[in-house]
């Protein structure tokens, strides 16, 4: 439980590095989480070679949710799209680092649906993506 | 007459449990779901260990006391909120299949393109999405009376809005967030005088008020059981005698019907023509023990303590620096305590409490638009019902007190 706020967690909280906009962006998506009304929204700018050149996250949301997203955005800078296609649950956590009950795995993956919408240009941000 | 709440909480076995080692459960959430006294958890039991049958078929022992047992039940309900006859009470699943019901049935056979049903902007959302729904099929209008920053309805407003002559008022007897006692009779009476017919969300107002739905003239009014010591899974539709006469069935099925041919069939009377299928029948027997408990306890008794704990709690988090409450003054407001923690969202400060064994409910509760007016995404709220204490008040200050230090 104490991991749950795990110091690194409140501090991409608190501060996050990669919290923002960019205009112009190559893809941009944004869904809420239902249960709480976390709302998040990412950018993402797209090389030549098919690599994240910058990425951005926006939005509200409870301590796991921010955290994860801006851990998510930083951990997805330089690499390619195609990788960025084949996260999952398993890559959240282990950002995390820490292991999630049922509800609060929504507020930890809700950064990663919206991204992988966004990616494969979906209307949605479902749970499918990221099984 | 005051409670005794060290003798209430011996009635409710869960408030034993220790959600995990030495950490006592502080249940501040019944606003969500009550805990549910021994007696009505036995009352159930017995029923399945003794009577169960299928009821209002089969002339056998069992079926006639399983009949015996619901139809009991539906007779102390209607007398709990002063309910003219049993048969003017309709078992649903829940006060959300209460107002369905009457959106399907009575308004899909009075409502045309155009007309106007006003609501609030402090509904749940089982009193919004069911008019959404009928907007979508039938052209209907929606109009929303407005919630003024002190977290009470506009009636002003609603004034106006009745010159349009709506053709029904719904709107919540007590609201689920702010804690806020609509003046109830008051709307119910405008909207008459206007020409509407009024349904009332009574989910929160029946297991903590004193209902009486014929001093409140109200022409409908939906309530759960499970808000109110009793098992999840049943509630209550109660309607004026009339209308549901001339409403069309709801669900169909068995039950439901006075005679089947191959191509038609007859509905059933009152209150039978709703209830197709089988029903909820240990579930109803177990509303009934809720309503004996409740009865005994005194529901002007359990109002009284309830007013208690909430001035105290909000007396108590209106000194922690950064816990802004939202909802009227005491006197205007049931039994909730909704806030927020500055910096910390509400999701955050559930958790932390959680660890303390204190349960309070973190989101925005199913009324999205009324965070939306206040410009929050969510709040945290805890909830008193007749078995919290002022003990309980302290440990979730306490545990705020913790939040914050962890949050820094």
């Amino acid at each position: 439980m104490d991991d749950l706020y795990r110091e690194v967690i409140i501090e991409h909280y608190k501060n996050p590095a990669y919290r923002g906009k960019l205009d112009p962006h190559d893809i941009s998506f944004a869904d809420n989480n239902p249960l709480c009304g976390d709302h998040i929204q990412i950018d993402l700018r797209v090389d030549a070679d098919g690599r994240v050149s910058d990425a951005r996250f926006d939005g509200h949301g409870c301590a796991i949710s921010q955290a994860s997203a801006d851990l998510l955005i930083e951990s997805i800078i330089g690499k390619p799209l195609e990788e960025v296609k084949k996260l999952n649950k398993a890559s959240v956590l282990e950002l995390l680092g820490i292991d999630l009950g049922p509800v609060r795995l929504k507020c930890a993956l809700l950064s990663l649906k919206v991204l992988k919408a966004g990616v494969y240009g979906l209307g949605e941000a479902g749970d499918d993506l990221v099984e | 007459m005051k409670l005794n709440v060290a003798e209430i909480r011996k009635d409710f076995p869960i408030l034993e449990r220790e959600t995990s080692a030495g950490v006592r459960l502080t249940y501040l959430d019944s606003t969500a779901t009550s805990q549910k006294p021994l007696a009505v958890i036995q009352a159930m039991d017995d029923f399945y260990r003794m009577s169960n049958a299928n009821i209002h078929r089969g002339v056998h022992t069992l079926a006639e006391e399983s009949t015996a047992m619901y139809e009991e039940a539906r007779e102390k309900i209607a007398k709990f909120i002063n309910a003219e006859s049993a048969r003017q009470i309709i078992y649903t699943r829940n006060t959300t299949e209460s107002i369905n019901l009457v959106a399907y049935s009575w308004a899909r056979a009075n409502l045309k393109q155009g007309d106007l049903v006003i609501l609030t902007e402090m509904e749940h959302h089982s009193n919004l999405v069911p008019w959404h729904m009928l907007q979508a099929e039938r052209g209907i209008e929606l109009e929303f009376i407005p919630v003024t920053e002190d977290g009470l309805l506009d009636l002003e407003a609603y004034k106006s809005l009745l010159d349009r002559r709506p053709k029904l008022a719904s709107f919540t007897h007590m609201s689920n967030v702010l804690g806020t006692i609509n003046p109830t009779a008051e709307i119910i009476r405008l909207a008459h005088e206007a020409g509407a017919i009024a349904l009332v969300d009574g989910a929160q107002s029946v297991p903590h008020l004193t209902v009486d739905v014929q001093a409140l003239d109200a022409d409908f009014y939906a309530f759960s059981a499970h808000k109110m010591c009793g098992p999840t899974g049943i509630g209550a539709l109660y309607g004026k005698a009339a209308l549901l006469e001339s409403m069309p069935p709801f669900l169909g099925g068995g039950d439901m019907i006075k005679e089947v041919k191959l191509r038609s069939f007859r509905p059933n009377t009152l209150p039978h023509k709703f209830e197709a299928g089988t029903p909820a029948i240990a579930e109803a027997v177990g509303f009934g023990a809720a309503v004996d408990y409740l009865t005994k306890m005194g529901m002007e008794n359990i109002a009284a303590h309830e007013h208690e704990i909430t001035d105290y709690a909000l007396e108590r988090l209106e000194e922690i620096p950064g816990v802004k409450l939202f909802g009227p003054s005491s006197d205007k407001k049931g039994g909730v305590a909704a806030f927020t923690l500055d910096g910390v969202h509400p999701h955050d400060v559930a958790q932390i409490l959680d660890k303390d064994g204190i349960a309070v409910r973190a989101g925005h509760h199913c009324a999205q638009p009324l965070h939306e007016k206040f410009g929050i995404p969510a709040t945290s709220r805890a909830s008193f019902y007749l078995y919290n204490t002022k003990e309980e008040v302290d440990l979730l200050v306490n545990g705020i007190y913790k939040v914050k230090e962890m949050f820094g």
